[in-house]
Protein backbone atom coordinates (compact mmCIF):
# COMPACT_ATOMS: atom_id res chain seq x y z
CA UNK A 1 0.00 0.00 0.00
CA UNK A 2 1.59 3.34 -1.24
CA UNK A 3 0.32 5.66 1.87
CA UNK A 4 2.09 3.55 4.09
CA UNK A 5 5.58 5.03 3.06
CA UNK A 6 3.23 8.36 3.25
CA UNK A 7 2.74 8.45 6.85
CA UNK A 8 4.31 11.06 9.07
CA UNK A 9 6.24 9.14 11.99
CA UNK A 10 3.80 10.73 14.10
CA UNK A 11 0.99 8.90 12.75
CA UNK A 12 2.83 5.35 12.60
CA UNK A 13 3.23 5.93 16.08
CA UNK A 14 -0.03 6.55 17.23
CA UNK A 15 -1.33 4.01 14.83
CA UNK A 16 1.50 1.22 16.35
CA UNK A 17 0.94 2.70 19.84
CA UNK A 18 -2.37 4.32 20.12
CA UNK A 19 -3.31 6.22 22.97
CA UNK A 20 -6.57 6.02 24.98
CA UNK A 21 -7.88 3.11 23.36
CA UNK A 22 -10.64 0.98 24.71
CA UNK A 23 -13.57 1.61 26.10
CA UNK A 24 -15.59 3.63 29.27
CA UNK A 25 -17.99 2.04 31.19
CA UNK A 26 -20.87 4.21 32.10
CA UNK A 27 -19.55 7.03 29.71
CA UNK A 28 -21.01 11.01 30.11
CA UNK A 29 -21.38 10.49 26.22
CA UNK A 30 -20.50 8.44 23.16
CA UNK A 31 -20.61 8.74 19.76
CA UNK A 32 -20.10 6.58 16.48
CA UNK A 33 -19.32 7.56 13.16
CA UNK A 34 -18.37 6.49 9.80
CA UNK A 35 -19.58 3.88 7.32
CA UNK A 36 -18.17 0.57 7.66
CA UNK A 37 -18.75 1.03 3.73
CA UNK A 38 -16.51 2.89 3.23
CA UNK A 39 -14.45 1.17 5.73
CA UNK A 40 -13.98 3.41 8.53
CA UNK A 41 -16.05 3.46 11.67
CA UNK A 42 -14.62 5.42 14.98
CA UNK A 43 -16.39 5.42 17.71
CA UNK A 44 -15.48 7.94 21.31
CA UNK A 45 -15.88 7.92 24.49
CA UNK A 46 -15.92 10.93 26.93
CA UNK A 47 -16.31 10.93 30.80
CA UNK A 48 -17.41 14.60 31.36
CA UNK A 49 -17.06 15.83 34.96
CA UNK A 50 -19.70 18.46 36.97
CA UNK A 51 -17.08 21.49 35.64
CA UNK A 52 -18.06 20.19 32.06
CA UNK A 53 -14.19 18.98 31.75
CA UNK A 54 -12.84 16.15 30.01
CA UNK A 55 -12.01 13.92 32.67
CA UNK A 56 -10.83 11.09 30.23
CA UNK A 57 -11.51 10.43 26.32
CA UNK A 58 -11.32 6.83 24.85
CA UNK A 59 -11.48 5.22 21.41
CA UNK A 60 -11.87 2.59 19.47
CA UNK A 61 -11.50 2.41 15.60
CA UNK A 62 -12.33 -0.36 12.45
CA UNK A 63 -9.93 1.56 9.75
CA UNK A 64 -7.17 2.46 8.23
CA UNK A 65 -3.52 3.29 9.27
CA UNK A 66 -4.52 7.43 9.25
CA UNK A 67 -8.44 6.38 11.00
CA UNK A 68 -6.60 4.99 14.22
CA UNK A 69 -4.10 7.55 14.36
CA UNK A 70 -6.38 10.50 14.05
CA UNK A 71 -9.09 9.40 16.58
CA UNK A 72 -5.69 8.36 19.06
CA UNK A 73 -4.68 11.89 18.72
CA UNK A 74 -8.39 13.11 18.96
CA UNK A 75 -8.73 12.03 22.22
CA UNK A 76 -5.56 13.59 23.71
CA UNK A 77 -6.52 16.71 22.25
CA UNK A 78 -9.95 17.14 23.81
CA UNK A 79 -8.78 15.34 27.29
CA UNK A 80 -8.54 18.15 29.93
CA UNK A 81 -10.40 20.37 27.91
CA UNK A 82 -14.00 22.34 28.41
CA UNK A 83 -16.72 20.60 26.28
CA UNK A 84 -16.69 23.97 24.87
CA UNK A 85 -12.91 23.92 24.49
CA UNK A 86 -13.56 20.23 23.00
CA UNK A 87 -15.75 21.36 20.41
CA UNK A 88 -13.03 23.35 19.08
CA UNK A 89 -10.62 20.80 18.09
CA UNK A 90 -10.91 20.67 14.24
CA UNK A 91 -10.14 18.00 12.46
CA UNK A 92 -7.22 20.98 10.57
CA UNK A 93 -6.05 20.76 14.52
CA UNK A 94 -5.87 16.71 14.55
CA UNK A 95 -4.22 17.10 11.61
CA UNK A 96 -1.38 19.42 12.12
CA UNK A 97 -0.97 17.79 15.82
CA UNK A 98 -0.16 14.26 13.61
CA UNK A 99 2.27 16.52 10.88
CA UNK A 100 -0.07 16.14 8.28
CA UNK A 101 -1.87 12.86 6.55
CA UNK A 102 -1.43 11.90 2.98
CA UNK A 103 -4.45 13.71 0.79
CA UNK A 104 -6.18 10.28 0.17
CA UNK A 105 -6.87 10.62 4.32
CA UNK A 106 -7.92 13.88 5.48
CA UNK A 107 -11.68 12.37 5.38
CA UNK A 108 -10.32 10.53 8.31
CA UNK A 109 -9.53 13.51 10.26
CA UNK A 110 -12.93 14.81 9.89
CA UNK A 111 -14.09 11.56 10.45
CA UNK A 112 -12.54 12.35 14.04
CA UNK A 113 -13.89 15.67 14.36
CA UNK A 114 -16.97 14.03 13.74
CA UNK A 115 -16.61 11.35 16.52
CA UNK A 116 -15.61 14.06 19.59
CA UNK A 117 -19.00 16.04 18.05
CA UNK A 118 -21.19 12.65 18.27
CA UNK A 119 -19.57 12.20 22.04
CA UNK A 120 -20.26 15.94 23.23
CA UNK A 121 -24.01 15.79 21.52
CA UNK A 122 -24.74 12.61 23.27
CA UNK A 123 -23.43 13.95 26.43
CA UNK A 124 -25.71 17.25 25.59
CA UNK A 125 -28.94 15.11 25.13
CA UNK A 126 -28.59 13.09 28.28
CA UNK A 127 -27.92 16.07 30.05
CA UNK A 128 -30.13 17.83 28.96
CA UNK A 129 -27.66 20.59 28.23
CA UNK A 130 -26.80 23.11 25.24
CA UNK A 131 -23.46 23.64 24.00
CA UNK A 132 -23.34 26.20 21.27
CA UNK A 133 -22.34 25.75 18.45
CA UNK A 134 -23.31 22.07 18.39
CA UNK A 135 -24.83 20.46 15.47
CA UNK A 136 -26.29 16.89 15.88
CA UNK A 137 -24.05 14.55 14.44
CA UNK A 138 -24.18 13.22 10.57
CA UNK A 139 -24.01 9.61 11.57
CA UNK A 140 -24.27 7.34 7.97
CA UNK A 141 -23.11 3.54 9.50
CA UNK A 142 -26.66 2.62 8.36
CA UNK A 143 -24.74 0.07 6.54
CA UNK A 144 -23.68 -1.90 9.88
CA UNK A 145 -27.12 -3.85 10.97
CA UNK A 146 -26.77 -5.49 7.31
CA UNK A 147 -22.85 -6.12 8.66
CA UNK A 148 -23.77 -7.69 12.06
CA UNK A 149 -26.55 -9.78 10.59
CA UNK A 150 -24.59 -10.86 8.10
CA UNK A 151 -22.04 -12.22 9.97
CA UNK A 152 -23.86 -13.15 12.96
CA UNK A 153 -25.62 -15.72 10.61
CA UNK A 154 -21.70 -16.77 9.20
CA UNK A 155 -19.73 -16.87 12.07
CA UNK B 1 18.24 -12.04 1.62
CA UNK B 2 16.90 -9.64 4.33
CA UNK B 3 14.72 -10.90 7.70
CA UNK B 4 11.77 -9.78 5.86
CA UNK B 5 9.12 -12.66 5.04
CA UNK B 6 8.12 -11.60 1.38
CA UNK B 7 4.73 -13.07 0.98
CA UNK B 8 3.74 -10.72 -2.26
CA UNK B 9 5.17 -12.71 -5.35
CA UNK B 10 2.15 -12.60 -6.91
CA UNK B 11 3.15 -8.87 -6.71
CA UNK B 12 6.46 -9.41 -8.64
CA UNK B 13 9.00 -12.08 -7.78
CA UNK B 14 12.94 -11.87 -7.31
CA UNK B 15 14.91 -12.37 -10.29
CA UNK B 16 16.78 -15.44 -10.45
CA UNK B 17 20.50 -15.69 -10.21
CA UNK B 18 20.49 -17.58 -13.33
CA UNK B 19 18.14 -15.41 -15.26
CA UNK B 20 20.74 -12.76 -14.07
CA UNK B 21 23.99 -13.88 -15.21
CA UNK B 22 21.75 -14.96 -18.77
CA UNK B 23 21.34 -11.42 -19.44
CA UNK B 24 24.48 -9.64 -17.99
CA UNK B 25 26.33 -9.96 -21.70
CA UNK B 26 23.61 -8.07 -23.13
CA UNK B 27 23.66 -5.07 -21.78
CA UNK B 28 27.32 -4.99 -22.06
CA UNK B 29 29.59 -6.73 -24.20
CA UNK B 30 26.82 -7.82 -26.36
CA UNK B 31 25.05 -4.43 -25.83
CA UNK B 32 24.22 -4.46 -29.93
CA UNK B 33 21.19 -3.72 -31.79
CA UNK B 34 19.61 -6.79 -32.72
CA UNK B 35 18.08 -4.82 -36.02
CA UNK B 36 21.11 -3.91 -37.49
CA UNK B 37 23.18 -5.49 -40.15
CA UNK B 38 26.54 -6.53 -39.22
CA UNK B 39 27.42 -9.73 -37.56
CA UNK B 40 27.89 -8.66 -33.59
CA UNK B 41 23.95 -8.25 -34.08
CA UNK B 42 23.02 -11.03 -36.01
CA UNK B 43 24.57 -12.48 -32.86
CA UNK B 44 21.83 -10.82 -30.82
CA UNK B 45 19.52 -11.44 -32.73
CA UNK B 46 19.89 -15.12 -33.02
CA UNK B 47 19.86 -15.17 -29.32
CA UNK B 48 16.76 -13.45 -29.17
CA UNK B 49 15.00 -15.47 -31.30
CA UNK B 50 15.91 -18.49 -29.58
CA UNK B 51 14.59 -16.78 -26.29
CA UNK B 52 11.61 -16.59 -28.52
CA UNK B 53 11.29 -20.09 -29.72
CA UNK B 54 12.00 -21.23 -25.43
CA UNK B 55 9.17 -19.15 -24.83
CA UNK B 56 6.91 -20.45 -27.38
CA UNK B 57 7.64 -24.13 -26.83
CA UNK B 58 6.65 -23.80 -23.11
CA UNK B 59 2.93 -22.84 -24.62
CA UNK B 60 3.33 -25.48 -27.71
CA UNK B 61 3.32 -22.29 -30.14
CA UNK B 62 5.48 -21.28 -32.80
CA UNK B 63 8.31 -19.03 -32.32
CA UNK B 64 6.71 -16.60 -34.99
CA UNK B 65 3.79 -16.08 -32.74
CA UNK B 66 5.31 -14.49 -29.79
CA UNK B 67 5.53 -10.83 -29.63
CA UNK B 68 7.36 -9.27 -27.16
CA UNK B 69 6.31 -6.48 -25.40
CA UNK B 70 7.23 -3.94 -22.15
CA UNK B 71 4.99 -6.49 -20.10
CA UNK B 72 1.45 -7.37 -19.14
CA UNK B 73 -0.58 -4.73 -19.33
CA UNK B 74 0.83 -3.64 -22.77
CA UNK B 75 -0.03 -7.33 -23.70
CA UNK B 76 -3.71 -6.97 -22.85
CA UNK B 77 -3.90 -3.25 -23.95
CA UNK B 78 -2.88 -5.08 -27.62
CA UNK B 79 -4.84 -7.68 -27.57
CA UNK B 80 -8.46 -5.69 -26.73
CA UNK B 81 -7.39 -2.87 -28.55
CA UNK B 82 -6.09 -4.89 -31.89
CA UNK B 83 -8.93 -7.13 -31.74
CA UNK B 84 -11.50 -4.66 -31.47
CA UNK B 85 -9.87 -2.30 -34.27
CA UNK B 86 -9.22 -5.10 -36.72
CA UNK B 87 -12.58 -6.93 -36.43
CA UNK B 88 -14.94 -3.82 -36.49
CA UNK B 89 -16.78 -4.11 -39.44
CA UNK B 90 -17.20 -7.50 -38.38
CA UNK B 91 -18.67 -6.75 -34.85
CA UNK B 92 -18.13 -4.35 -32.22
CA UNK B 93 -18.68 -6.49 -29.05
CA UNK B 94 -16.63 -8.58 -26.55
CA UNK B 95 -17.28 -10.44 -23.52
CA UNK B 96 -14.87 -10.66 -20.62
CA UNK B 97 -15.53 -11.20 -16.58
CA UNK B 98 -16.02 -8.57 -13.67
CA UNK B 99 -12.94 -10.15 -12.06
CA UNK B 100 -9.91 -8.84 -14.75
CA UNK B 101 -6.92 -7.10 -14.04
CA UNK B 102 -7.61 -3.80 -14.79
CA UNK B 103 -5.05 -4.19 -17.61
CA UNK B 104 -7.90 -5.62 -19.53
CA UNK B 105 -11.14 -3.93 -17.44
CA UNK B 106 -9.36 -0.33 -17.65
CA UNK B 107 -8.63 -1.13 -21.67
CA UNK B 108 -12.75 -2.65 -22.27
CA UNK B 109 -13.80 0.75 -20.53
CA UNK B 110 -11.41 2.49 -22.98
CA UNK B 111 -12.99 0.71 -25.75
CA UNK B 112 -16.54 1.15 -25.02
CA UNK B 113 -15.89 5.11 -25.08
CA UNK B 114 -14.94 4.39 -28.67
CA UNK B 115 -18.71 2.57 -28.67
CA UNK B 116 -17.73 -0.66 -28.71
CA UNK B 117 -20.00 -2.91 -26.60
CA UNK B 118 -18.72 -5.31 -23.88
CA UNK B 119 -20.01 -7.43 -21.36
CA UNK B 120 -18.87 -8.14 -17.67
CA UNK B 121 -19.83 -11.75 -17.03
CA UNK B 122 -20.20 -12.03 -13.41
CA UNK B 123 -18.76 -14.88 -11.42
CA UNK B 124 -19.43 -17.83 -9.16
CA UNK B 125 -18.34 -16.86 -4.97
CA UNK B 126 -15.48 -18.81 -5.70
CA UNK B 127 -14.31 -16.95 -8.63
CA UNK B 128 -15.37 -18.64 -11.35
CA UNK B 129 -16.72 -18.06 -14.98
CA UNK B 130 -20.08 -20.05 -15.49
CA UNK B 131 -19.93 -21.70 -18.71
CA UNK B 132 -23.46 -21.38 -19.82
CA UNK B 133 -23.55 -17.82 -19.00
CA UNK B 134 -20.71 -16.82 -21.18
CA UNK B 135 -22.23 -18.82 -24.11
CA UNK B 136 -25.28 -17.20 -23.56
CA UNK B 137 -23.92 -13.43 -23.43
CA UNK B 138 -22.32 -14.31 -27.27
CA UNK B 139 -24.44 -12.12 -29.99
CA UNK B 140 -23.57 -12.10 -33.34
CA UNK B 141 -21.56 -9.33 -33.47
CA UNK B 142 -19.12 -10.95 -30.54
CA UNK B 143 -15.64 -10.92 -32.06
CA UNK B 144 -13.56 -11.58 -28.58
CA UNK B 145 -13.70 -13.26 -25.73
CA UNK B 146 -10.76 -12.41 -22.77
CA UNK B 147 -11.20 -14.54 -19.80
CA UNK B 148 -7.82 -14.43 -17.48
CA UNK B 149 -6.20 -18.00 -16.93
CA UNK B 150 -6.23 -17.12 -13.08
CA UNK B 151 -6.79 -14.32 -10.80
CA UNK B 152 -4.32 -12.33 -9.39
CA UNK B 153 -5.99 -11.71 -6.10
CA UNK B 154 -7.87 -14.44 -5.41
CA UNK B 155 -5.85 -17.02 -7.22
CA UNK B 156 -9.01 -18.56 -9.27
CA UNK B 157 -8.07 -20.34 -11.81
CA UNK B 158 -10.82 -20.47 -14.54
CA UNK B 159 -12.18 -22.98 -17.21
CA UNK B 160 -10.00 -22.11 -19.98
CA UNK B 161 -10.04 -25.04 -22.09
CA UNK B 162 -14.11 -24.78 -21.99
CA UNK B 163 -13.90 -21.24 -22.86
CA UNK B 164 -11.61 -21.70 -25.65
CA UNK B 165 -13.77 -24.44 -27.07
CA UNK B 166 -16.95 -22.20 -26.73
CA UNK B 167 -15.61 -19.10 -28.20
CA UNK B 168 -14.17 -21.70 -31.50
CA UNK B 169 -17.38 -23.26 -31.79
CA UNK B 170 -19.09 -19.76 -32.42
CA UNK B 171 -15.67 -18.62 -34.36
CA UNK B 172 -14.60 -16.08 -31.90
CA UNK B 173 -11.26 -15.14 -30.74
CA UNK B 174 -9.75 -16.06 -27.70
CA UNK B 175 -8.10 -14.02 -25.72
CA UNK B 176 -6.67 -15.27 -21.99
CA UNK B 177 -4.61 -13.18 -19.36
CA UNK B 178 -2.15 -15.58 -18.50
CA UNK B 179 -0.05 -13.05 -16.50
CA UNK B 180 -0.36 -15.00 -13.02
CA UNK B 181 -0.70 -18.45 -14.62
CA UNK B 182 2.44 -18.57 -17.20
CA UNK B 183 5.40 -20.62 -15.72
CA UNK B 184 2.96 -21.82 -12.99
CA UNK B 185 0.60 -23.61 -14.57
CA UNK B 186 0.96 -25.61 -17.84
CA UNK B 187 -0.51 -24.36 -20.73
CA UNK B 188 -1.06 -25.37 -23.96
CA UNK B 189 -2.45 -22.90 -26.30
CA UNK B 190 -3.76 -25.66 -28.65
CA UNK B 191 -4.96 -27.91 -26.33
CA UNK B 192 -6.70 -24.92 -24.68
CA UNK B 193 -8.28 -23.16 -27.73
CA UNK B 194 -6.05 -20.10 -27.12
CA UNK B 195 -5.74 -17.13 -29.85
CA UNK B 196 -4.26 -14.68 -27.61
CA UNK B 197 -2.38 -14.95 -24.51
CA UNK B 198 -0.24 -12.61 -22.39
CA UNK B 199 2.47 -13.03 -20.41
CA UNK B 200 5.06 -11.20 -18.29
CA UNK B 201 8.59 -12.28 -16.99
CA UNK B 202 8.62 -10.51 -13.77
CA UNK B 203 6.04 -13.01 -12.27
CA UNK B 204 8.40 -15.85 -12.86
CA UNK B 205 11.17 -14.80 -11.17
CA UNK B 206 12.29 -12.55 -14.48
CA UNK B 207 13.13 -9.39 -15.06
CA UNK B 208 10.53 -6.30 -15.14
CA UNK B 209 9.83 -4.77 -18.28
CA UNK B 210 9.30 -7.70 -20.55
CA UNK B 211 5.97 -9.23 -21.80
CA UNK B 212 4.87 -11.12 -24.56
CA UNK B 213 1.46 -11.55 -26.83
CA UNK B 214 1.10 -14.53 -28.18
CA UNK B 215 -0.71 -14.33 -30.93
CA UNK B 216 -2.40 -17.50 -33.00
CA UNK B 217 -0.85 -17.56 -36.64
CA UNK B 218 -3.54 -15.57 -38.79
CA UNK B 219 -5.62 -14.01 -35.86
CA UNK B 220 -6.20 -10.57 -37.28
CA UNK B 221 -5.05 -7.85 -35.10
CA UNK B 222 -4.05 -4.29 -35.55
CA UNK B 223 -1.06 -2.73 -34.10
CA UNK B 224 -0.84 -1.08 -30.76
CA UNK B 225 2.31 0.31 -30.98
CA UNK B 226 3.49 1.87 -34.28
CA UNK B 227 6.97 2.72 -35.57
CA UNK B 228 9.97 0.34 -36.77
CA UNK B 229 9.74 -3.22 -37.85
CA UNK B 230 10.55 -5.04 -34.96
CA UNK B 231 8.78 -8.11 -33.98
CA UNK B 232 7.42 -8.99 -37.34
CA UNK B 233 6.34 -5.59 -38.27
CA UNK B 234 3.79 -5.74 -35.16
CA UNK B 235 5.42 -3.87 -32.28
CA UNK B 236 8.01 -1.47 -32.84
CA UNK B 237 10.61 -0.44 -30.30
CA UNK B 238 14.21 -1.61 -29.94
CA UNK B 239 14.53 -4.92 -29.18
CA UNK B 240 15.09 -5.47 -25.48
CA UNK B 241 17.25 -8.57 -25.82
CA UNK B 242 18.49 -8.62 -22.41
CA UNK B 243 14.74 -9.02 -21.23
CA UNK B 244 14.07 -11.49 -23.85
CA UNK B 245 17.00 -13.49 -23.12
CA UNK B 246 16.58 -13.26 -19.10
CA UNK B 247 12.74 -14.26 -19.90
CA UNK B 248 13.80 -17.49 -21.52
CA UNK B 249 16.27 -18.45 -18.73
CA UNK B 250 13.39 -17.79 -16.29
CA UNK B 251 11.12 -19.28 -18.43
CA UNK B 252 13.04 -22.32 -18.98
CA UNK B 253 13.26 -22.72 -15.36
CA UNK B 254 9.88 -22.44 -14.32
CA UNK B 255 8.91 -24.99 -16.65
CA UNK B 256 11.28 -27.64 -15.76
CA UNK B 257 10.79 -26.73 -11.83
CA UNK B 258 7.16 -26.49 -11.83
CA UNK B 259 5.94 -29.36 -11.16
CA UNK B 260 7.85 -29.77 -8.07
CA UNK B 261 7.47 -26.36 -7.19
CA UNK B 262 4.01 -26.55 -7.50
CA UNK B 263 3.53 -29.40 -4.88
CA UNK B 264 5.74 -27.88 -2.33
CA UNK B 265 4.19 -24.17 -2.68
CA UNK B 266 0.82 -26.37 -2.42
CA UNK B 267 1.69 -27.95 1.14
CA UNK B 268 2.88 -25.11 2.38
CA UNK B 269 -0.13 -22.83 1.00
CA UNK B 270 -2.67 -25.21 2.61
CA UNK B 271 -1.09 -25.71 6.01
CA UNK B 272 -1.08 -21.61 5.79
CA UNK B 273 -5.00 -21.53 5.19
CA UNK B 274 -5.66 -24.48 7.49
CA UNK B 275 -4.08 -22.99 9.96
CA UNK B 276 -5.39 -19.69 10.01
CA UNK B 277 -8.89 -21.13 9.42
CA UNK B 278 -8.46 -23.20 12.59
CA UNK B 279 -6.77 -20.85 14.80
CA UNK B 280 -8.67 -17.26 14.12
CA UNK B 281 -12.17 -17.39 14.08
CA UNK B 282 -14.03 -15.08 12.27
CA UNK B 283 -12.03 -15.67 8.84
CA UNK B 284 -13.17 -16.52 5.50
CA UNK B 285 -11.02 -17.71 2.71
CA UNK B 286 -11.43 -16.52 -0.67
CA UNK B 287 -11.16 -18.12 -3.83
CA UNK B 288 -12.14 -21.73 -5.35
CA UNK B 289 -10.06 -24.33 -3.00
CA UNK B 290 -9.65 -26.93 -5.72
CA UNK B 291 -9.18 -24.59 -9.27
CA UNK B 292 -6.19 -22.15 -7.17
CA UNK B 293 -2.81 -21.29 -8.18
CA UNK B 294 -0.12 -23.33 -5.93
CA UNK B 295 1.04 -19.93 -4.14
CA UNK B 296 -2.06 -18.08 -3.72
CA UNK B 297 -3.69 -17.48 0.35
CA UNK B 298 -6.26 -14.61 0.46
CA UNK B 299 -8.36 -14.35 3.73
CA UNK B 300 -10.81 -11.66 5.01
CA UNK B 301 -10.68 -11.40 8.81
CA UNK B 302 -14.01 -10.01 10.01
CA UNK B 303 -13.97 -6.35 11.96
CA UNK B 304 -10.74 -5.34 11.24
CA UNK B 305 -9.63 -3.18 7.95
CA UNK B 306 -6.74 -4.28 5.23
CA UNK B 307 -4.38 -1.32 5.50
CA UNK B 308 -4.28 -1.41 9.12
CA UNK B 309 -3.55 -5.14 8.86
CA UNK B 310 -0.93 -4.41 6.37
CA UNK B 311 1.29 -2.04 8.53
CA UNK B 312 1.15 -4.17 11.09
CA UNK B 313 2.43 -7.19 9.34
CA UNK B 314 5.13 -4.57 7.80
CA UNK B 315 6.28 -3.74 11.35
CA UNK B 316 6.89 -7.52 11.96
CA UNK B 317 8.57 -8.09 8.91
CA UNK B 318 5.82 -9.81 6.90
CA UNK B 319 5.22 -7.89 3.21
CA UNK B 320 1.95 -8.82 2.07
CA UNK B 321 -0.67 -6.75 0.36
CA UNK B 322 -4.62 -6.37 0.20
CA UNK B 323 -6.48 -7.12 -2.96
CA UNK B 324 -4.77 -5.67 -5.74
CA UNK B 325 -1.51 -3.64 -5.06
CA UNK B 326 -2.61 -1.32 -8.18
CA UNK B 327 -6.36 -0.99 -5.81
CA UNK B 328 -4.13 0.90 -3.07
CA UNK B 329 -4.28 4.15 -4.24
CA UNK B 330 -8.11 3.78 -4.21
CA UNK B 331 -10.25 3.74 -1.06
CA UNK B 332 -12.77 0.80 -2.51
CA UNK B 333 -12.51 -2.87 -1.32
CA UNK B 334 -11.10 -4.75 -4.37
CA UNK B 335 -13.68 -5.53 -7.57
CA UNK B 336 -12.97 -8.61 -7.40
CA UNK B 337 -13.98 -9.58 -3.81
CA UNK B 338 -17.03 -7.59 -4.70
CA UNK B 339 -17.51 -9.53 -7.73
CA UNK B 340 -17.55 -12.85 -5.72
CA UNK B 341 -20.19 -11.15 -3.48
CA UNK B 342 -18.51 -9.94 -0.49
CA UNK B 343 -20.57 -7.05 0.95
CA UNK B 344 -18.10 -4.18 1.47
CA UNK B 345 -17.05 -4.44 5.09
CA UNK B 346 -15.88 -7.92 4.78
CA UNK B 347 -14.26 -7.32 1.34
CA UNK B 348 -12.21 -4.02 3.49
CA UNK B 349 -10.55 -6.89 5.80
CA UNK B 350 -8.62 -8.84 3.14
CA UNK B 351 -5.14 -10.03 2.82
CA UNK B 352 -3.14 -11.77 0.48
CA UNK B 353 -0.38 -13.62 1.10
CA UNK B 354 1.79 -15.31 -2.05
CA UNK B 355 4.23 -17.62 -0.97
CA UNK B 356 6.94 -19.14 -3.47
CA UNK B 357 9.49 -21.58 -3.48
CA UNK B 358 11.76 -19.50 -1.59
CA UNK B 359 9.40 -19.47 1.21
CA UNK B 360 9.97 -22.08 4.35
CA UNK B 361 7.31 -23.92 6.49
CA UNK B 362 8.82 -21.39 9.08
CA UNK B 363 8.21 -18.20 7.55
CA UNK B 364 4.22 -19.75 7.35
CA UNK B 365 4.39 -20.53 10.80
CA UNK B 366 5.40 -17.43 11.68
CA UNK B 367 2.51 -15.61 9.51
CA UNK B 368 0.16 -17.56 11.29
CA UNK B 369 1.05 -16.15 14.85
CA UNK B 370 1.43 -12.96 13.49
CA UNK B 371 -1.79 -12.98 11.85
CA UNK B 372 -3.29 -14.40 15.34
CA UNK B 373 -1.53 -11.45 16.99
CA UNK B 374 -2.31 -8.26 15.12
CA UNK B 375 -5.51 -9.83 13.64
CA UNK B 376 -6.74 -10.23 17.50
CA UNK B 377 -5.10 -6.41 18.07
CA UNK B 378 -6.94 -5.27 15.79
CA UNK B 379 -10.28 -6.59 16.83
CA UNK B 380 -9.73 -5.21 20.27
CA UNK B 381 -9.66 -1.90 19.21
CA UNK B 382 -12.83 -2.40 17.04
CA UNK B 383 -15.93 -1.15 17.39
CA UNK B 384 -17.90 -3.70 15.38
CA UNK B 385 -16.46 -6.43 17.23
CA UNK B 386 -16.83 -4.90 20.08
CA UNK B 387 -21.01 -4.38 19.08
CA UNK B 388 -20.51 -8.36 17.78
CA UNK B 389 -19.43 -9.77 20.68
CA UNK B 390 -21.69 -7.97 22.96
CA UNK B 391 -24.71 -8.75 20.97
CA UNK B 392 -23.70 -12.43 21.28
CA UNK B 393 -24.00 -12.36 24.75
Amino acid sequence: MSQVTEYSEKVMDHFMNPRNMGEIEDPSGVGTVGNAKCGDIMRMYLDIDENQIVREAKFKTFGCGAAVATSSMATELVKGKSVREALEVTNKAVMEALDGLPPVKIHCSLLAEQAIHAALWDYATKNNISIEGLKPPVNDIDETEEFYKMTSEQA
Amino acid sequence: MNSKIYMDNAATTRVLPEVLEAMSPYFTEEFYNPASAYELSGMVAKKVSEARETIANAIGAKEKEIFFTAGGSESDNWALKGVAHALRAKGNHMITTKIEHHAILHTAEFLEKQGFQVTYLPVDDKGRVDLQELEAAIRPSTVLISVMFANNEIGTIEPIAEIGKIAHKHGIYFHTDAVQAFGHEKIDVNAMHIDLLSASAHKLNGPKGIGFLYIRTGTKIENLIHGGSQELGRRAGTTNAAGAVGFAKATELAVANMDSHNAYEKRLRDRLIDRVMAEIPYTRVNGDLENRLANNVSFCFRFVEGESLLIMLDKKGICASSGSACTSGSLDPSHVLLAIGLPHEIAHGSVRLTISSDTTEEDIDYAVETLKDVVGRLRSMSPLYEDFVKKQK
